[in-house]
C-alpha cells in the first residue's frame, strides 16, 4: 500500500509536465454524479461506523470514503478506464466548515485520508497495469460554502459569515490530511471568491513550511455569470493575476455553465497564463429541472474545438460528467497537439475586479 | 497638462482615503462614519485615480479593525472594488491585516530595510505569500535617505536582497522619498531635483522595477495655498515624469493643466523644483500670495464650462448629458436669436435630438440616458408651444414626421415597455397616439381612423396577449385597413408573429424585437424609400421562418397522459409527516412597510426593464453600460427612498392555507380538517414530453399527499399588491412631461411586488407555515431560491393557465381585503401585483409543462369545467396539436 506521505512530490510534478508537452492530459469526470447514478440511500452513508450518528447524513458524499470505499473505489476505476490521468480524491466538501452542516467536523482528518488513499490506491493499480501511462491523484479542495469576499447579510456590507485566518486554518487541516493520505498534487477548484483561493494559496504555503518541501497546487476558478466573472467580481484575467504568485502547475476553469459559455473565457485565460491551463465544465447547462444533460458527443465536440485552437493542456469533466463522457472527450482529444504555454512579459500587473498592467 | 506617451502612462493613485492625508477622512473613519468614508473613495476613483491608497494610521484608531471594516465595505462597491488597492501603514501588522481582506493584487505600501535585512526579507515573503507587489522605502538601519547616493544606495540593496529571494523584480516599486522644497531650510534646495533624478538613475538600472512617491510632500511648505501648491505638484510631475515616475499617490481631482498654470507661477515653481537658482525659494514666496485661492475653484470651473459656449452647442449639450436645468433659459435664448420656435425645435433641438440617436444607434449611449434627453426636449418643446400655436396660424402644416398609435391590448395591464417605445418614437419626432393599457380592439381600429394615424403599434406581457393580437390583426383584416402593425412585448416573438399574426393580416406585420429599434423601423415604414424594401424583407423572412416550421417535425415527442402519469413524480409519503401551518384559513397583512420589502429587491430584472443586460451587480462595473446603468441605479435609488419615506404606494397580502390533498392531478382544498367538505379543486397540467430514464413527468399535484394516502397534508395560497398609488404617481409624472420619471416609479413598483412576494414567502417558511423557522439565507440566496417550498404562479410554466387566478382570488377574497382585482383574461390590478400557490415539501420544485396532447387538452377542459375551444384559449402556447387555431384556415403562404 502506498498511501504514505513518502511520495515525490516534485518528481511528480515534473513527470506531468512532461507528458503535458507530449499531448492533452484528462482529469476524470463528476464525483458526485456519480454517487446520485448509483443512489446510496441513508443507511449506506451512515455506514456501521455512523449507525447511531444524531442528524441525517444522506448527502454527506465525502463521508462514503468512509462508510462506503467500495463505491468511491469503483468510481475512481471507472474514470481510469476511460482514460483518466488524474484523478481528484472525494473531497470536495472535505473541511470542517462544509462538514459542519453533518455534525462531523471532528471527522475531515479521517475522511480526507481514507479518500486520498483510496484515489492513491486505484492509480497505482492502474499505474502498474499500463506502466506507459502513470496516473495521478489529486486532492480536491472545494471553496467550502462560505465567501471571504461577500457579505451575507444585506443591511450589513461588512458583516463576513468567515474570516481569513478560520478559512485558511480548514483549509490547512484538510490539505494535511490529504497530503498524509499520499495525494501528489492538491487541486483548489470551483474557486467563486478569490480571497478564498488566496486563503487557500497561504495555507498550502505554510504547509510547505512545516513539511519543509514543495506542494505542487493546481487552481481552478469557476464563473458565476456570462458576463465571465466569478461571485466575487472578478475578471478572468484578474482572478489569474491575484493568484498567479502561487506559481501552480496548472490554472483553469471548472463547473460553471458548460463548455459552450466557458469558451472565451478559455481564450482569455489561456493567453496570459504562463503555465499549464486545465478546463473541465459542467455537461452544459442545467435544464428547467435542474439537471445537466449534454451528450458525451457535445460536451467532447466543445472541448476538442477548444484543444484544436491550443487552448488548454488538461481537459476532463465537471457536474453531470460520466465516465462515457470523459471516454468521448478522450477520443476526441486523442493526437491533437497540447496547447504551447504562454510567455508573459515581466510587468507590473495589479488588479482590483479587474486586471491592471503597468 | 501636455499629453505625451509617458504622461498618458503615468499611473495616478488616489490619496483622498488616508487619515494621514486628509483631515476629513480622518473625521469620517474616528466617527465611524464609514458610508460617507466610502464615497469618499467613489470619488476619487471617478476622478481618474487608478489605485487607491488606504491607510488609518492614527493613534486613536484601532488602525486593524479600521484597515478590515474599510476594506470589506469596498469590496462591496463595484465601482470602487474595479481598481486595486494600496494598502499603506508603517506597521507592518496593519499591512498584514490588510491583505487578509483584498481579493485583488494589491500593493502594498511601504516595505523597507529600516529593521535591518531579516525583517525586511521576513516582509518581503509574507508580502509575496498574499500575492501583492510592494513599495520599497528609501529607508535602512541607518534612516531615511536624503542623498542621491543614499537613496540610490539603499534600493539597489534591497532590490538585489529581495530578488535574490524570490520577490519578482516586476513586483517592485521603488519609493526614493519625496520631501518638501522651499521650506528655507537651504539642505532641502537639492530635494526635488535629486528625486527626479534618482528616478532617472533606478529607471535605467532596474528596468523591471516601478518608481512611485507621495506628491503632496512636495509643497508642504505652502499648505493652506492650494493653488500655489497645485501648481508645484504639476510642475515637479511634469519633469519626474519625463523622467520615467511610473505612478505617484496625489489627489486626481486637483491635478492642473500644466500649459494652464500662469506664466509667472510656472517660471517660479520651476525655479524651485528644479532649483535653477539659489533665491528660488524667496522668489516664489514673494508672489504666492498673489495666487492664494479658495481651492476646489478650478473643477467647478471646468464642469460649467460647457456654459460659455454658443446657445445651439449649449442646446445639444443638455441634450446629450440630460440637464434640464438650464433648457429653459437657453430655448428661450435661441427663440431670440433665430425668430420662429419651429425652427428651434427643428433646428438645435432636433439637432441635439439627432445627435442623441445617433449616439444610442452607436451604443454609446444607452436607454436611461435618452430618456433623460427626451426629458429636457419635453420641457424645451413644452415652454415653445405657446409661441407655436401662435405661430401655426401662418404654417400650418409642418407637423411631425408621423403619427404612431400604441395600445396595450384587452385583458392585459402592463405597459413599461410600451411607454419607452413611445419615448423613444417622440425622441425621433413621432407624434404619438398612446391609448394605455386593457384596449379593446374596437378601440384602436376606431382611434387608428379617427386620429389619421399612419402606424399601429400592439403591446402585451402575458400570453393570452398573443391571441388578443390575432384578434387586432384579424379585425384590421375585416375592416380593410392597410396600415403597417408593429408588435412587441416580453411575451412576442418573430416566431409568433410570422407564424399566427402575418398569416392573419394582408398589411405590413413586422415584430420589433425591443425599444432600440422601434424608431428605425417607424422611420422606415413612413419613408417613402425605405418602406418597400422593409416590408418585403420582413414578409420574406417571416415566410421562411413559416417554410422552415412547416418542413420541420414536431419537436416534442408526447406520451399518452395515462402514461406521463405513471411516471409521476416518486414520493415515499409513509415516512414523511407534512408540517402544519401556524393557522388555518386567510390572513390579510394591510399596509406592509415598504422598508420591510427594499432589501429583497432582485435588481437584475430592474435593468433588463431598461434594456441594459447584466447582472446587478457585476452591470454597474460594466465597461459598456456602466456609467449608464450607475446613473439609473442611483436615480432609483434616490427615488426609492422617496417612496418609502413619503409612503407612495400601499402594500398588501393576503395568505392563506387549508387542509388539502392530491386527487390525480388535481389538488382539493377542504374547508376544514375533517376534509369533508371540497371547498375548491385545483387542477393542474403534467408534462407530457417523452423523458429520459429515471426523469418522471412532473406535476404540481405530485407534491401534495394523495388523498388515499390518508395524511393531511396543506396548501397555501397567496395574492399581494405594491400597485396602489403607482397609477397616479406615473400619471403626475407623465402630466409634467416627465416619462423617464413615470417609467422608472413603474418599473419599481414591479420590482417591489416581486420583493415582497419573496419577503412573504420568507416569512411563510419561518412562522405562517413555519416549516423552516431557523432558516439563515443571504439575499443571494434567496433570490437564486435556495429554500425549501416553491410558489409557482398561474401563468408561469409549471402552472400555465391564467384562469387559476379566479380560484386564488375567490378564496382569498383578495378584492376586499387587498382591492385587488383580475381583468377579462386574468390579468392582475393594480399592476405590481403577485398570486400564487405555495408547496412545502422539499422536492417540490419548479419546471416547465412544455406542451400538451390533445388528450390532456379533453381531459382538463373537463376537471377545470370548461367547454374546449375555452380550455384551448387558455392553454394555447402549450398546446401540440391546437384544434381551434385562430390563424389556421388561412393559407400561409397567401
Amino acid at each position: 500500500m502506498s498511501g504514505s506521505a513518502t511520495i515525490d512530490r516534485q518528481a511528480a510534478a515534473d513527470r506531468l509536465r512532461a507528458l503535458a508537452s507530449e499531448r492533452i492530459l484528462l482529469l476524470d469526470g463528476a464525483m458526485g454524479t456519480m454517487i446520485q447514478r448509483a443512489g446510496p440511500d441513508e443507511a449506506d452513508y451512515r455506514g456501521k461506523a455512523f449507525a447511531d450518528w444524531p442528524s441525517p447524513l444522506k448527502g454527506d458524499n465525502d463521508l462514503l470514503s468512509l462508510t462506503k470505499p467500495d463505491l468511491i473505489a469503483g468510481i475512481h476505476d471507472a474514470y481510469l478506464a476511460a482514460g483518466a490521468d488524474i484523478i481528484e480524491t472525494n473531497t470536495f466538501n472535505a473541511t470542517r466548515i462544509a462538514q459542519a452542516d453533518y455534525g462531523m467536523e471532528a471527522q475531515v482528518g479521517e475522511i480526507n485520508l481514507a479518500a486520498a488513499r483510496l484515489a492513491r490506491d486505484a492509480a497505482d493499480r492502474w499505474s502498474a497495469k499500463t506502466p506507459e501511462r502513470p496516473r495521478f491523484v489529486a486532492g480536491a479542495i472545494g471553496p467550502t460554502n462560505r465567501t471571504l469576499s461577500v457579505s451575507p447579510d444585506v443591511s450589513n456590507p461588512a458583516y463576513r459569515a468567515i474570516e481569513f485566518d478560520e478559512l485558511k486554518a480548514a483549509y490547512a487541516e484538510q490539505a494535511r490530511a490529504l497530503l498524509a493520505g499520499g495525494v501528489d498534487f492538491l487541486i483548489v477548484e470551483t474557486v467563486f471568491d478569490t480571497l478564498n483561493a488566496k486563503a487557500a494559496i497561504v495555507a498550502v504555503r505554510e504547509i510547505e513550511d512545516e513539511l519543509g518541501e514543495a506542494v505542487p497546487l493546481i487552481l481552478a476558478g469557476t464563473i458565476t455569470d456570462l458576463s465571465g466573472r466569478n461571485l466575487s467580481g472578478h475578471t478572468t484575467e484578474a482572478f489569474w493575476v491575484s493568484v498567479r504568485h502561487a506559481e501552480p502547475l496548472a490554472v483553469g476553469l471548472n463547473c460553471s455553465f458548460g463548455a459552450a459559455h466557458l469558451r472565451p473565457h478559455v481564450e482569455a485565460l489561456s493567453r496570459i497564463a504562463d503555465t499549464l491551463t486545465l478546463v473541465y465544465p459542467n455537461a452544459g447547462l442545467p435544464n428547467d429541472l435542474g439537471e445537466y444533460d449534454e451528450t458525451p458527443e457535445e460536451t467532447a465536440r466543445h472541448l476538442r474545438k477548444m484543444a484544436e485552437d491550443g487552448l488548454v493542456n488538461l481537459v476532463g469533466g465537471c457536474c453531470g460528467t460520466t465516465p462515457e463522457h470523459l471516454k468521448a472527450i478522450a477520443d476526441a482529444v486523442a493526437g491533437l497537439a497540447p496547447r504551447a504555454i504562454a510567455h508573459l512579459e515581466p510587468r507590473l500587473r495589479v488588479a482590483g475586479l479587474e486586471a491592471f498592467e503597468y | 497638462m501636455t499629453e505625451s506617451p509617458a504622461i498618458a502612462r503615468f499611473v495616478n493613485i488616489g490619496e483622498r482615503t488616508n487619515v494621514t492625508g486628509s483631515a476629513r477622512f480622518k473625521k469620517l473613519i474616528l466617527a465611524g462614519d464609514f458610508d460617507t468614508a466610502i464615497e469618499v473613495a467613489r470619488q476619487q476613483v471617478e476622478n481618474g485615480a487608478q489605485i487607491i491608497d488606504v491607510n488609518m494610521d492614527e493613534a486613536l484608531l484601532d488602525s486593524e479593525a479600521a484597515m478590515a471594516t474599510f476594506l470589506k465595505r469596498i469590496a462591496a462597491e463595484p465601482d470602487i472594488a474595479r481598481v486595486p488597492v494600496m494598502i499603506d501603514s508603517s506597521r507592518f501588522s496593519v499591512i498584514e491585516t490588510g491583505l487578509k481582506h483584498v481579493a485583488g493584487k494589491a500593493i502594498v505600501n511601504s516595505i523597507s530595510l529600516k529593521e535591518g535585512e531579516e525583517e525586511f526579507l521576513r516582509q518581503a515573503r509574507i508580502v509575496r505569500r498574499y500575492g501583492a507587489a510592494a513599495v520599497v522605502m528609501a529607508f535602512d538601519e541607518e534612516g531615511q535617505a536624503d542623498t542621491l547616493e543614499r537613496r540610490i544606495e539603499i534600493l539597489s540593496r534591497a532590490y538585489r536582497l529581495l530578488t535574490e529571494n524570490g520577490f519578482p523584480g516586476e513586483d517592485i516599486i521603488f519609493d526614493p522619498n519625496i520631501f518638501a522644497v522651499a521650506t528655507g531650510i537651504p539642505e532641502h534646495d537639492r530635494y526635488a531635483l535629486d528625486f527626479i533624478e534618482a528616478v532617472r538613475i533606478l529607471k535605467e538600472k532596474f528596468p523591471l522595477a516601478r518608481v512611485s512617491g507621495g506628491v503632496s510632500n512636495i509643497s508642504f511648505a505652502f499648505r493652506g495655498n492650494n493653488r500655489v501648491r497645485e501648481a508645484m505638484h504639476s510642475v515637479f510631475l511634469y519633469h519626474a515624469i519625463r523622467a520615467g515616475l511610473d505612478m505617484g499617490i496625489v489627489n486626481a481631482g486637483q491635478l492642473v493643466v500644466y500649459d494652464e498654470i500662469p506664466e509667472e507661477l510656472r517660471e517660479r515653481v520651476e525655479d524651485v523644483i528644479l532649483f535653477r537658482r539659489p533665491d528660488a525659494a524667496e522668489r516664489l514666496l514673494e508672489i504666492a500670495e498673489r495666487y492664494r485661492d479658495a481651492g476646489g475653484k478650478v473643477a467647478e470651473e471646468r464642469e460649467e464650462a460647457w456654459r460659455e459656449t454658443p446657445v445651439e452647442e449649449r442646446i445639444m449639450t443638455a441634450l446629450v448629458k440630460g440637464i434640464d436645468r438650464f433648457i429653459v433659459d437657453d430655448v428661450a435664448e435661441a427663440l431670440e436669436k433665430i425668430g420662429s420656435p419651429l425652427a428651434v425645435i427643428e433646428g438645435p433641438l432636433m439637432d441635439g435630438m439627432n445627435r442623441v440617436g445617433d449616439l444610442f444607434g452607436a451604443g454609446k449611449m444607452f436607454l436611461p440616458q435618452v430618456v433623460k434627453a427626451a426629458r429636457v426636449m419635453k420641457k424645451a418643446v413644452a415652454w415653445l408651444t405657446p409661441h407655436l400655436e401662435a405661430e401655426k396660424a401662418a404654417n400650418d402644416d409642418s407637423g411631425p414626421k408621423g403619427r404612431v398609435l400604441l395600445a396595450t391590448v384587452k385583458g392585459d395591464v402592463h405597459d413599461i415597455g410600451k411607454n419607452i417605445v413611445g419615448v423613444v418614437l417622440q425622441c425621433n419626432n413621432f407624434d404619438v397616439v398612446d391609448l394605455g393599457v386593457m384596449v379593446p380592439g374596437e378601440k384602436i381600429l376606431d382611434t387608428a381612423r379617427a386620429e389619421k394615424v399612419d402606424i399601429i403599434g400592439l403591446s402585451g406581457l402575458i400570453t393570452p396577449s398573443l391571441d388578443e393580437m390575432v384578434s387586432v390583426a384579424q379585425a384590421m383584416e375585416r375592416e380593410g385597413l392597410a396600415l403597417p402593425l408593429l408588435i412587441g412585448g416580453a411575451t412576442t416573438s418573430k416566431a409568433h408573429t410570422a407564424l399566427k399574426i402575418d398569416p392573419s393580416y394582408s398589411g405590413p406585420v413586422l415584430h420589433v424585437l425591443d425599444a432600440g429599434r422601434a424608431a428605425g423601423v417607424a422611420q422606415a415604414l413612413i419613408s417613402k424609400e425605405g418602406r418597400e424594401p422593409l416590408v418585403r424583407e420582413t414578409r420574406e423572412a417571416y415566410e421562411a421562418l413559416r417554410r422552415a416550421r412547416a418542413a420541420k417535425p414536431k419537436a416534442d415527442r408526447l406520451i399518452p397522459l395515462a402514461a406521463a402519469r405513471a411516471n409521476a413524480v416518486k414520493i415515499d409519503w409513509s415516512d414523511y409527516a407534512p408540517p402544519k401551518p401556524a393557522f388555518l384559513g386567510v390572513r390579510t397583512l394591510a399596509d406592509h412597510p415598504l422598508s420591510d420589502i427594499v432589501p429583497r429587491i432582485d435588481w437584475t430584472p430592474f435593468f433588463r426593464t431598461w434594456e441594459l443586460s447584466g447582472n446587478y451587480p457585476a452591470i454597474l462595473d460594466d465597461p459598456r453600460q456602466g456609467e449608464a446603468a450607475r446613473t439609473l441605479f442611483a436615480d432609483a435609488q434616490a427615488m426609492l427612498r422617496r417612496i418609502v419615506e413619503e409612503g407612495w404606494f400601499t402594500a398588501h397580502a393576503v395568505v392563506g392555507f387549508w387542509p388539502a390533498n392530491a386527487e390525480g392531478d388535481d389538488v382539493l382544498l377542504y374547508a376544514d380538517e375533517a376534509r369533508g367538505e371540497v371547498l375548491a379543486r385545483l387542477p393542474f397540467l403534467r408534462q407530457q414530453v417523452a423523458k429520459r430514464e429515471g426523469r418522471p413527468n412532473f406535476c404540481l399535484a405530485d407534491f401534495v399527499a394523495p388523498k388515499a394516502s390518508g395524511i393531511a397534508d396543506y396548501l397555501g395560497l397567496f395574492a399581494l399588491t405594491t400597485g396602489h398609488g403607482t397609477a397616479e404617481r406615473a400619471h403626475a409624472f407623465e402630466e409634467a412631461g416627465d416619462d423617464y420619471s413615470a417609467v422608472l416609479v413603474k418599473a419599481l413598483a414591479d420590482r417591489l411586488a416581486e420583493a415582497f412576494a419573496e419577503r412573504l414567502h420568507e416569512r411563510v417558511r419561518k412562522e405562517f407555515w413555519g416549516y423552516a423557522p431557523d432558516e439563515a439565507l443571504s439575499n443571494e440566496d434567496i433570490i437564486k431560491e435556495r429554500y425549501r417550498g416553491i410558489r409557482p404562479a398561474p401563468g408561469y410554466p409549471a402552472c400555465p393557465d391564467h384562469s387559476p387566478k379566479r380560484t386564488i382570488f375567490e378564496l382569498l377574497d383578495a378584492q376586499t381585503r387587498a382591492g385587488m382585482r383580475l381583468s377579462d383574461n386574468f390579468a392582475m390590478l393594480p399592476p405590481a401585483s403577485v398570486s400564487g400557490i405555495y408547496f412545502s415539501h422539499p422536492k417540490a420544485q419548479y419546471f416547465g409543462v412544455g406542451k400538451i396532447g390533445r388528450d390532456q387538452l379533453d381531459d382538463y377542459a373537463r376537471r377545470m369545467g370548461l367547454d374546449l375551444e375555452t380550455a384551448a384559449r387558455f392553454l394555447r402556447p402549450n398546446l401540440a396539436d391546437d384544434p381551434f387555431d385562430p390563424a389556421a384556415g388561412l393559407d400561409p403562404a397567401a
